[in-house]
């Protein structure tokens, strides 16, 4: 208890510092893991908690995003008035997707490939219809000004990943210490026994892929004001999917820091090939090595080590 | 509404490039139904074969249609060998466990090609390639025709060896009753092996037949994945017929979908089918059960 | 407290369950016996609404149940236990067992000293902090029973819970099913281990290809010709009367 205390005070307080004292492109790696780290607790509700293996979970992603995008650009919504509008939408489609596919009784793998359906679905409507721009993408006025969550300094937008993967880390904790968090993982490890146990489980797949829907698209939306573009690729792509996928599995499905880990890992290995291609020469195009390891390392943690890198931790984890 | 003869010329190409489909599922069935793997790689391992099939015109010259037997070859010991180190070894546990096995495999093969090939995109030039041929309203390409045919012909060689190779016959044994194949003393292993590795030799057939009128790149897999994951969830895990069936009845709405609903759009009608049919028939239409 | 009348149930063409009736009154045990592939397990399914009946009444607490979903269903009090044990591998048996604690208790804290209290009273105290995947035959048993038992039922359906267990565990759980039975809650239990089935239960009905061939007490039982010939085969009451 007071070790892993200690462990996450000196996290925090390096985390808190790390702007002031380190270089610019520092800073958005830092952004960048914590962004990351925050879309995995999405994955990791309903994928590592829950139990439900998603490949699409880029429809909540994008669905954030864009309808974030639509109101500020079409509408004119204030950016964040727009952001609890792109939760709330992500949370709809994600309740969408799962009361059709439970009730459909779908599961583990068919239920994996039906998400990924729904996501290309999303991607090709986003891809030719008008209202999202089709294939142009949308550009959001840059107009830096906090009141329209656009920063001029990126160490805001640290400070305000840094917040966001803070806020899904209590989201986790709170899951591992109260009933919901203990039924969806009752779900996970055996559905009929849930049941006999009084676990509505329809019910509880509902709420966890809804839960997971709006905590993806607020990355959605987080992401478009950082970037001030979007395009169907980039928001409903397989390539989003995966990532989530990746860093929860990777970092540990169904624990608290599982998706941090994982972040944390995926985004070093990144920047050490990206390093590594800009200063040897003949390392040039090593940047796809980064996903060659995050690859094997998902065969070897599914088919060894499914706990992940988090079962290293586990002992800090489980007493928190 | 369209003219019936574009409609027509529509229904044709669309079946000609479901000729293709129909190879890709049968092996994506296939391992599905001997091995009870959801191969997620499949898409990915067509890339490759078709990267192989690029590599050896642009090497050595031979003709994409030459390569046939060297590219089947090749990619059937790569399936076999892959199935042995990797993907038997590794799979166990719940099915969105090898799922995730073989998205693994997917994500490796992919970079892997980035890596090494980069990310131009690539084709192939030959004599034949804008040669067409005149029917009724619609004029289709020779390559598409000789694809056709030639998927349709490597089904029928593949369904004779299922059916009457004692190899064949094993295969079919193991798929309908592994236990029981077992105790008969088939080596349940090496048919798991082999049939992976037939899987993945029907993409090397597909390969050939695709490079002459279709590009690759390293992200050409994500193309593949779902279109033969519809064929073979419309037809039935595991069903052969299905497979056929599947592959050009998802040829013409391919097809007909960009016809009606222009380029972008139509792509949708895929996933559409993908979803409706997971959540109202998942047993497909010529599958007894999930 | 619970009753059923005329419960059948097909699969493709056989009747596991062929027109089925028994009532458990409150505060009682009573033993469902008869030999492998009677129907036992069916009947209990059926009763916890893990599937529908073809056709009958079960009437719970003066309330028809058919057709509601296992987890309405235990909630309405009624729980039953797996004959194949199904732990939740990956966390621990505190965990396990709150899971069913939290049906009727919102609070965390309260959760864990129901599921604590809960496994002292099936003497698995010791083991609160081993993981679901790593207990034996008799540890595993034990946790169906207290997941069960934590969601506070007034009605137990135990799935035997005692095949597989060695003599002296098999005195300690009767034991703990007895003081089960003595803090008010009434026992339906399917069970082989005919010593522990005596000592139990105050009455027994036996299932055999489906349909119920005897009632009564464990006495009555013992001397009725048809068990004694659904368990050791055709002619055998006779065999054994002369």
């Amino acid at each position: 208890m007071t070790r892993l205390a200690f462990l996450l005070a000196l996290a925090f307080a390096a985390a808190i510092t790390l702007p002031l004292v380190a270089p610019g492109y520092l800073v958005d790696v830092g952004m960048l893991v914590f962004f990351l780290a925050f879309i995995g607790q999405s994955w990791n509700i309903s994928g590592g908690f829950a139990g439900q293996t998603s490949f699409g979970h880029a429809v909540f992603f994008g669905t954030g995003a864009y309808t974030s995008t639509i109101l500020q650009i079409t509408f004119g919504w204030n950016a964040w008035l727009a952001w609890p509008a792109a939760m709330l939408a992500g949370a709809i489609v994600g309740w969408i997707i799962a009361v059709l596919s439970f009730r459909a009784g779908l599961r583990g793998s068919y239920f994996a490939l039906i998400t990924l359906a729904f996501a290309e679905a999303f991607r090709i409507l986003a891809n030719s219809l008008s209202f999202t721009h089709a294939g142009l993408g949308m550009l959001i006025k840059a107009d830096p000004r906090p009141a329209n969550f656009q920063f001029k300094d990126p160490i805001w937008f640290y400070y305000l990943a840094l917040a966001l993967c803070i806020v899904s880390l209590l989201i986790a904790w709170q899951l591992t210490r109260g009933r919901l968090g203990s039924r969806l993982v009752a779900v996970r490890e055996n559905e009929d026994a849930a049941r006999a146990l009084g676990i509505d489980v329809f019910a509880e797949k509902v709420k966890a892929l809804s839960l997971a829907g709006a905590i993806a698209a607020a990355g959605g939306t987080f992401y478009a004001q950082k970037y001030l573009y979007i395009d169907p690729n980039i928001a409903f792509g397989v390539d989003k999917s995966i990532e989530m996928l990746l860093v929860t599995m990777v970092g540990g499905a169904g624990t608290i820091f599982g998706p941090l880990l994982g972040a944390l890992a995926l985004t070093g290995i990144n920047e050490v090939t990206r390093t590594l291609a800009s200063v040897v020469p003949a390392f040039k195009n090593v940047q796809p090595l980064s996903l060659i390891v995050y690859g094997v390392m998902l065969m070897l943690i599914v088919g060894r080590l499914p706990d992940g890198l988090a079962r290293l931790f586990r002992r800090v984890d489980r007493h928190a | 509404m369209l003219d019936p003869g574009i409609l027509f010329a529509g229904v044709l190409n669309g079946l000609l490039a479901g000729g293709v489909y129909v190879l890709v599922a049968v092996g994506l069935t296939l391992i599905y139904g001997v091995l009870h793997i959801i191969n997620f790689a499949h898409g990915s391992l067509l890339m490759l074969a078709m990267y192989a099939v690029f590599f050896l015109w642009r090497l050595t010259g031979v003709d994409p249609y030459a390569a046939l037997p060297i590219v089947i070859g090749g990619a059937f010991v790569f399936g076999y060998i892959l199935y042995r180190l990797v993907i038997g070894r590794l799979s166990h546990g719940r099915d969105e466990n090898i799922l995730l096995i073989t998205l693994g495999v997917s994500i490796v093969i992919d970079n892997v090609a980035l890596l090494i090939f980069g990310g131009d995109t690539q084709t192939i030039e030959t004599p034949y390639a804008s040669s067409f041929v005149e029917l009724g309203a619609a004029l289709l390409p020779l390559p598409k025709i000789i694809s056709f045919v030639a998927s349709l012909l490597l089904c029928i060689v593949l369904g004779l060896f299922l059916a009457r190779s004692d190899t064949g016959k094993a295969i079919r044994a193991v798929a309908r009753e592994r236990q029981g194949a077992r105790l008969v003393g088939i080596d349940v292993d090496n048919i798991f092996a082999l049939s992976y590795g037939i899987g993945i030799a029907c993409l090397g057939a597909a390969a050939c037949l695709l490079m002459p009128t279709y590009y690759v790149t390293p992200s050409s897999g994500h193309a593949f994945v779902l279109v033969a994951f519809t064929i073979v969830v419309l037809g039935g895990m595991g069903s052969f017929a299905g497979a056929a069936v599947g592959g050009l009845v998802i040829g013409v709405i391919e097809s007909l979908g960009g016809l009606l609903l222009g380029e972008q759009l139509g792509q949708i009608g895929i996933s559409v089918v993908f979803i409706l049919i997971l959540l109202l028939k998942p047993s497909g239409l010529f599958g007894a059960r999930q | 407290m619970l009753e059923v009348s005329g419960i059948s149930k097909s699969f493709g063409g056989l009747k596991a369950v062929d027109g089925v009736s028994l009532d458990v009154q409150a505060g009682e045990i009573v033993a469902l016996i008869g030999p492998n592939g009677a129907g036992k397990t069916t009947l209990f399914a059926a009763l916890a609404g893990f599937h529908r009946p073809d056709a009958g009444r079960i009437v719970f607490d003066g309330r028809d149940i058919i057709g509601l979903p296992p987890h309405r269903i235990c909630a309405a009090g009624m729980v039953r236990t797996f004959q194949i044990t199904q732990p939740f591998a990956k966390i621990t048996v505190r965990e396990n067992i709150m899971v069913g604690a939290y049906l009727r208790i919102d609070d965390r804290s309260k959760a864990r000293d129901r599921a604590e209290a809960v496994a002292a009273q099936v003497g698995m105290a010791a083991q609160l902090d081993r993981f679901g995947a790593d207990l034996t035959v008799a540890g595993r048993k034990r946790l169906e029973l207290a997941r069960a038992l934590a969601t506070g039922p007034r009605l137990l359906l135990l799935d035997e819970v005692m095949a597989g267990l060695n003599p002296t565990e098999i005195t300690e759980i009767v034991e703990v099913i007895r003081a089960i039975r003595a803090s008010g809650v009434t026992i339906l239990l399917i069970e082989h281990v005919m010593q522990a089935v005596t000592s139990l239960a105050d009455r027994a009905y036996v299932l055999n290809q489906g349909r119920m061939i005897a009632e009564g007490t464990l006495a009555e039982i013992a001397g009725n010709p048809a068990v004694v010939e659904a368990y050791l085969g055709h002619g055998a009451a006779e065999v054994l009367r002369a």
